[in-house]
Parts: C-alpha cells; structure tokens; sequence
C-alpha cells in the first residue's frame, strides 16, 4: 500500500462511497477506509433510496445495483388507538424510468456501491477503525488506525464516519450531540412472499409501496414508524428523538413491538418471520447541528455533518450529493496544489447553495418546535381522527350540526386561541 | 407453523437474529462505577438500549458488549456522561446481512 494517497475518505456508506467514486473517477488515488466487515455491514436505514442523486454520480444506475422495489406509492396514516385518517398519492409513472425512489436493503446496496468506486480505482480498505486524524501544524495530513504500522498520509481526509463521527467530535468541529439532536430508531426485517406483500398492498412484483405513520406508533412522541416493501420482506422500524425516548422512559423494542401489534398495521405484517433486527441513530438536528465542515486537509459529509431531511427522510441522497461535492471541491484543489481550508471552502459553498443547505434551512426550526409542543402528536392526531369517526358515523344527525359540533369540540377543549396559535407555529415552521 | 411464532418478540429473540463477530475486550466502558451506584438513580441506559446491553445488577453496571449495534445512543443518553464507547476492533461487533 502506498504511504501517500490523494484522498482518504474514512468510512464506505453513501456519503463517503460518493466521494471516493467521484474523486477516483477524476483520477485521484483514493484509500476507503470502512471500519465493518464489508460495506453496509455497520449501516442502517429505513430503505428508501432516491434516484436523482445517486443517478448524478452513476447514470442509469437502476439497470444494475441491487435494488427491491421502485415506489409507485406513499402512504401517510396518522394513528389512534384504533383509528386511522390516511393519505396517499399513487402514480404509475414513478414505477418506470427514470423512478422516483426505490426501497434497498442497504448491506446489499452499499456493497455494490462500494464495488463501483473500486472499479473507478478507489483502494477499499474493510475490517480497519480509524482511530484518530494525524494533524501536523494545523493541519490534518492523515489517519491512524487500529492496524499495525497503520499511519496513512493524504492530502485530504474526507470523515464520512457516520451520525457518530467520533472524528469530527475529537477535531473540535462539533461537540457530544445531545440527545434532542438525534433519533434512536429500530426496525425489523420481516419475510413474506412476494404474492403476500403485492395482495396486502395491492401492488405487482415490481412496484413498491411506503408507510409513514404517525401519531399513537409513537405514543405521541415526536418520530415516526414506517412501512416499507422489499422485493419478498417488509421494513418495519419505529424512531423517536433519543430526549423523547429517555424522558418517557421507553424501550425502544417495545415501541417497536407496540407498533407491530397495532390494530392498524398488525394486518399487513401477519405472518412475517423475522429475519433481522437492527437499531441506529439519525442525525436529526437540522440546519443549528451541522458542524464546521472544513478544516486545512479534512472535510465532513453524509450523516457526519447532520445532512438529513426528518420532515421528508432524506438522508441518504443528502450523503450522496454531498460526498460528490467534497470529491469535485478536492480535484479543484488538486488544480492549484493548495488543500488549505480556504481552497476546500468552495465544498461549503456549494453545499449551502444547494438543496441540501436550502432544505436544512426550510426547516430548521421544525425539530425543535415539535420537541417542545408535543400536541400535534398527542392531541391533533386524535382529533383529526375523532373528527373523521363523527363525520363519517351516520347517526340521523345533519351533517350542517356536525361540522359546527365537530369544530367546537376543538376550540372548546383548547380555546380558540390556542389552536389558532398552533396552527400558525406548525404553518411558520414548515413553511 | 402459526405466524406469531416466527416473528420475534421478545429482545432475546430478535438479537437471537443478529451476527455478531464478537471481540474478547470490550468497547464499552463505565468510566466511573461508582456514579452509577451514587449518582443515578433512574438508570436510564438499561431502559432506553436498542439492544439491552447494560443491565443494573444490584450494586454495578453489568455491561454486554457482545450484543450492542454500536448506535451510540449511551454515549450521548447517559445523564452522567459515564460511558466510554469506542468502535469495537475492526472487523468485529455487529454485522448486518440485510437492511
């Protein structure tokens, strides 16, 4: 192995896979450094994988990685006890190219991706923890690991180290997050035959169908569950803010559990076999939690840097894009011989121009907002759906007298007032 | 075979599920157990683990590193900040075959 590389990119998920695909495709000489036994052995998420970024680095990637189902449908259910109003949209157009989005296995997937970047030249190191960056008269000029003789020199160090990035935390480029600032999310993999899965979600062998769930699969904590299909296995997990979790002095197993008993949604699963469990943290503090992401010689993206979406689960496109515009940053700097934290700025630029920093800006209060007034979840969700069961309950009553009881039975329960203020804040947050 | 008795229930039965490449020395440590002991009264690190790792046994922290997903969840959950977590030796601790 070669004791200077262009890039070491620490960490093969979707943000550092991207870099290092990008970097090595540009004809840098990249290391990977991933920590598990292959890559994606260590990652977790919910499944749903969006086409438009990933198709920036690699076109027409769908006729090749290992991908379950493209979704031709989202589902939204906000729960009660034995309740549920829904939405949906479903479009027969996402179900063909170019896609929309896919659910993914992703021990699968991000081997595969992994495997691309090796095969634009990129040397995949697995089986090795990085265990600190090498810094020299301020300025991080490689890694150590946790192999013999393990010192590794580049130019840069790009930490796609995931939402702990024990790295960018002994940088000082943030601090500890605290627990309002990450989601503690479990899910389950569950068996069934394709012929199960299509009849319950009244799809065909290559369409998918995704479930977000809101309200009582929480038990009116902020999160939510989700529901996705896989080509012959459902996804089903359960996530809240890891404060919510502590403060109600929840099991996650047993939310997990609560969620997959639920009247609702116990239906859909019956009969599944479990074939894996797994539990990971989500970077959820938005645009105030991302870190200092340049240093002179090191850079920060994906999950490292906070670059995750809750509102509409965008986390991994977010990782890809962003490892893609550290990689393009590295070869201008390459250009000019200067790795300075004032060349590598122009990724910082760049990412808070695009959608990524415009998202996390959007919504950068919202976290905060609904930790803090928990009754969207707790009383809204129930309303909308006591509301619905009066609607709809045919009882002799004129439907006039209804909508005027229904709507009463809001304000007067609140005041007037203050629904109208909650109304305003959840409007001024997601607007 | 009936349904419910495939789909795990129980903590045990879905870490039963997991591969784990076990190292001999753990990746997890209390830094100081007498905080735990003294200073903790709710123990929150045994209710809040995906995975059921640390259990209260009396007078001290009992800590299964074998069976953690390395979420990070303790490090940052713990009121104390008593929890030393590092990644376990490259290669080893949770693998995941599927999602």
């Amino acid at each position: 192995m070669a004791d200077k590389f262009d890039v070491i990119v620490v960490g093969a998920g979707p943000a550092g896979t991207s870099c290092a695909y990008t970097a090595a495709k540009a004809g840098l000489n990249v290391l990977l450094i991933e920590r598990g036994e292959y890559p994606g052995s260590k990652n977790v998420m919910g499944g749903i994988l969006y086409r438009k970024q990933l198709e920036e680095i690699i076109p027409e990637f769908w006729k090749e990685a290992p991908l379950e189902r493209p979704v031709v449908e989202q589902r939204f259910w906000f729960l009660d006890k034995e309740s549920m109003v829904t939405t949906s949209y479903k479009g027969l157009e996402w179900g063909k190219e170019p896609f929309n989005n896919f659910t993914v296995l992703r021990a699968k997937f991000d081997r595969w991706f992994a495997g691309k970047a090796v095969e634009q030249g990129a040397l995949l190191i697995n089986e090795t923890v990085v265990t600190e960056c090498i810094v020299e008269e301020n300025r991080v000029v490689g890694v150590r690991t946790d192999r013999p003789d393990g010192d590794v020199y580049a130019d840069v160090v790009v930490l796609a180290d995931g939402v702990n990035s024990l790295l960018g935390k002994s940088l000082g480029f943030h601090k500890e997050w605290k627990p309002d600032e990450v989601a503690l999310t479990v899910m389950e993999v569950l068996n069934l035959p394709k012929k199960t899965i299509n009849e319950r979600f009244n799809v065909s062998d290559d369409q998918g169908v995704s479930v977000e769930i809101f309200g009582d699969s929480t038990q009116g904590l902020l999160g939510t569950a989700f529901l996705y299909t896989n080509k012959d296995s459902l996804n089903i997990g359960v996530g809240t803010t890891l404060s919510g979790m502590i403060k109600k002095k929840l099991k996650p197993y047993h939310l997990l559990e609560y969620v997959k008993e639920h009247p609702m949604i116990r239906p859909y699963i019956e009969g599944g076999e479990t074939s894996e469990y797994l539990a990971h943290l989500i970077p959820e503090g938005g645009y105030k939690s991302v870190p200092r992401l340049v240093g002179n010689g090191v850079m920060i993206v994906g999950d490292a840097a906070q670059f995750v979406n809750a509102i509409h689960r965008e986390g991994s496109n977010m990782a890809m894009s962003s490892g893609k515009m550290a990689a393009e940053a590295i070869v201008r700097a390459k250009e000019l011989d200067d790795f300075t934290e004032r060349t590598l700025d122009s990724y910082r630029k760049e990412l808070y121009n695009s959608f990524i920093g415009k998202d996390l800006k959007k919504y950068k209060d919202v976290t905060h907002t609904f930790e803090e007034h928990p009754q969207y979840f707790t009383d809204y969700i129930p309303m909308m759906n006591k509301a619905a069961n009066s609607f709809f309950t045919v009882d002799g009553s004129p439907k006039k007298e209804k909508q005027s009881r229904i709507i009463k039975s809001i304000t007067e329960g609140k005041g007037k007032i203050a629904v109208a203020k909650d109304l305003y804040r959840a409007w001024k947050v997601m607007k | 075979m009936e349904g419910d008795e495939i789909m795990a229930k129980t903590i045990e039965e879905k870490q039963y599920l997991v591969r784990f490449r076990c190292d001999t020395k753990s990746h997890l440590e209390v830094k100081d157990e007498n905080v735990c002991l003294t200073s903790c009264p709710d123990k929150d690190c045994t209710i809040f683990c995906p995975a059921d790792v640390y259990k209260w046994e009396g007078d001290r922290m009992h800590v299964g590193y074998e069976g953690c997903h390395e979420c990070g969840s303790c490090r940052i959950g713990c009121p104390t900040d008593n929890i030393k977590w590092e990644y376990p030796k490259g290669g080893h601790g949770i693998v995941f075959r599927l999602a």
